[in-house]
């Protein structure tokens, strides 16, 4: 075999290891509009509201990274939790975030969600922007996405900032305020949380 | 003549002691430093038991008053809301034009003003936002309270007015200018001393404000109600993180939005 041969042979060979190995690999404002078009198929389908609920879930557990929103959510608090505390606090948060989310996203029944631009942060973060188009009974909404990169082979949501207004800094101000008015007791919010959960 | 100079000097005796008290909150509660450059967690709820009682109300007259009228509004044909939401939006230009020059935005008072011209004008009282359609820049309202924050005056601490609704100590002295004067529609309104205006065209107007934006956000507000623990934490927290991002004029920054948060972000990268 020619040298030359050779040569062209490892030159494929990279060419095409480095397609497969981003072949699962997805920009953020393409992976923002993909999921929000599945959450639209679901909400516009002919589902009953569990199964459209149930469906949410699905979705939510793929493309956000409810771990992480979770442990932002308790602000300094986190380095307080043992380690019992922090696995039932991840388990509790999970159960009323994912009912929390649903439930908000159910009550629509196909929203028209553009993409408009995208803005990478740094190297772990970008901001998707997106319009909740206006309806007759309703304004158009801003919404940024705030998407995790680290991993750009799985892309996770960390927060909605819905008008400029931002979703995990409101849950995270919440959750500290619970915690505040019970003495500093953290078990006091997984009650709540487990309360929610149980409604 | 006496009565107008003594009532102006009433007006800027009341103006200098509620910038002194303003001031004096700043140099005591932040050591002087610019409240801008921390986050809203230094908005302390000093009265906490009592805020959450005017809320407690304040959702009563919703669910009894505000809410059902809402409904009712949003029942209109949506031309006659499209033109009554431009009307107000237009009316408020008269208390964000000289906000505009207070915070040195020369260039926006100067289309604001043509906005306003315009729009009153040919827009027939505001009702087309004639403007919008010539293209001029998005309209961003601002209030004596932004000024304020603008200035460098200190959030003081978190209220919630019954009635009003939520506010801080600096956006309810923000409040006062309005009827001390610096609200040109509430002077023409209620001491125009002529026969088209009185009082009572100032009470409709604001009373309409609150029912349009209570009407478009009829889902927005049930739902987070749905979904909140603390309804009143979940408030607060939209409140003070809306009136920082009108303060900074910005449309919602990363720099904003996670202004003092973005370290959490970081720190649970380890966890």
């Amino acid at each position: 075999m020619s040298a030359k041969k050779v040569l062209t042979t490892i030159s494929s060979l990279i060419i095409f290891f480095s397609c497969v190995g981003n072949a699962h690999s997805i920009e953020p404002d393409v992976f923002v509009q993909s999921t929000v078009n599945r959450a639209a198929k679901t909400l516009s389908g002919n589902l009953s509201k569990n199964e459209r609920i149930e469906k949410l879930k699905e979705i939510a557990k793929e493309t956000v990274d409810i771990r992480g929103i979770g442990l932002y959510s308790l602000g300094a608090y986190r380095n307080d939790l043992n380690d019992d505390q922090k696995k039932k606090y991840e388990k509790a948060f999970e159960h009323y975030f994912l009912k929390s989310f649903s439930s908000r996203l159910a009550e629509y029944s196909n929203p028209e969600i553009e993409v408009v631009s995208k803005k990478k942060i740094n190297k772990n973060y970008t901001m998707v922007n997106s319009l909740l188009v206006a309806t007759e009974s309703r304004p158009a909404v801003k919404i940024d996405w705030r998407v995790y990169t680290k991993n750009p082979e799985n892309l996770l949501i960390r927060d909605l900032i819905i008008e400029g207004l931002s979703l995990a800094r409101t849950q995270k101000e919440e959750f500290a305020s619970i915690i505040n008015s019970n003495d500093g007791d953290i078990d006091a919010l997984l009650k709540n949380l487990n309360n929610f959960s149980n409604k | 003549m006496y009565y107008i100079i003594n009532l102006a000097m009433k007006k800027i005796i009341i103006t200098f002691l509620i910038s002194i008290i303003l001031t004096s909150n700043v140099s005591a509660g932040t050591d002087g430093e610019n409240d801008l450059s921390k986050n809203s967690k230094t908005v302390k709820d000093c009265f906490e038991s009592l805020n959450r009682g005017s809320f407690a109300l304040n959702q009563g007259l919703d669910k009894v008053i505000l809410k059902p009228v809402a409904r009712a509004y949003r029942g209109l044909p949506s031309p006659v809301r499209t033109g009554t939401s431009n009307a107000l939006t237009n009316l408020s230009s008269l208390i964000t034009i000289p906000n505009n020059v207070l915070q040195g935005e020369f260039k926006t008072a100067g289309i604001n003003t043509g906005r306003f011209a315009i729009n009153t004008t040919i827009g027939i009282l505001g009702i087309f936002n004639v403007a919008d359609k010539m293209n001029f820049p998005e309209y961003e309202k601002e209030d004596y309270g932004q000024t304020l924050g603008v200035w460098g005056v200190g959030t003081g601490c978190y209220l919630v007015l019954p009635v009003l609704g939520p506010s801080t100590v600096r956006d309810t002295a923000g409040s006062f200018i309005n009827v001390l004067g610096g609200d040109p529609w509430y002077n023409a309104s209620t001491h125009g001393n002529n026969e088209f205006l009185d009082e009572s065209d100032y009470i409709l107007t604001k009373t309409l404000t609150a029912v349009d934006f209570r009407a478009n956000n009829l889902e927005t507000i049930e739902n987070l109600e749905k979904n909140s623990m603390d309804f009143y934490a979940s408030v607060k927290s939209l409140y003070l993180q809306n009136r920082q991002r009108k303060i900074m004029n910005t449309n919602a920054t990363i720099e904003v939005i996670y202004r003092g948060n973005e370290g959490d972000w970081e720190e649970i990268e380890n966890q």
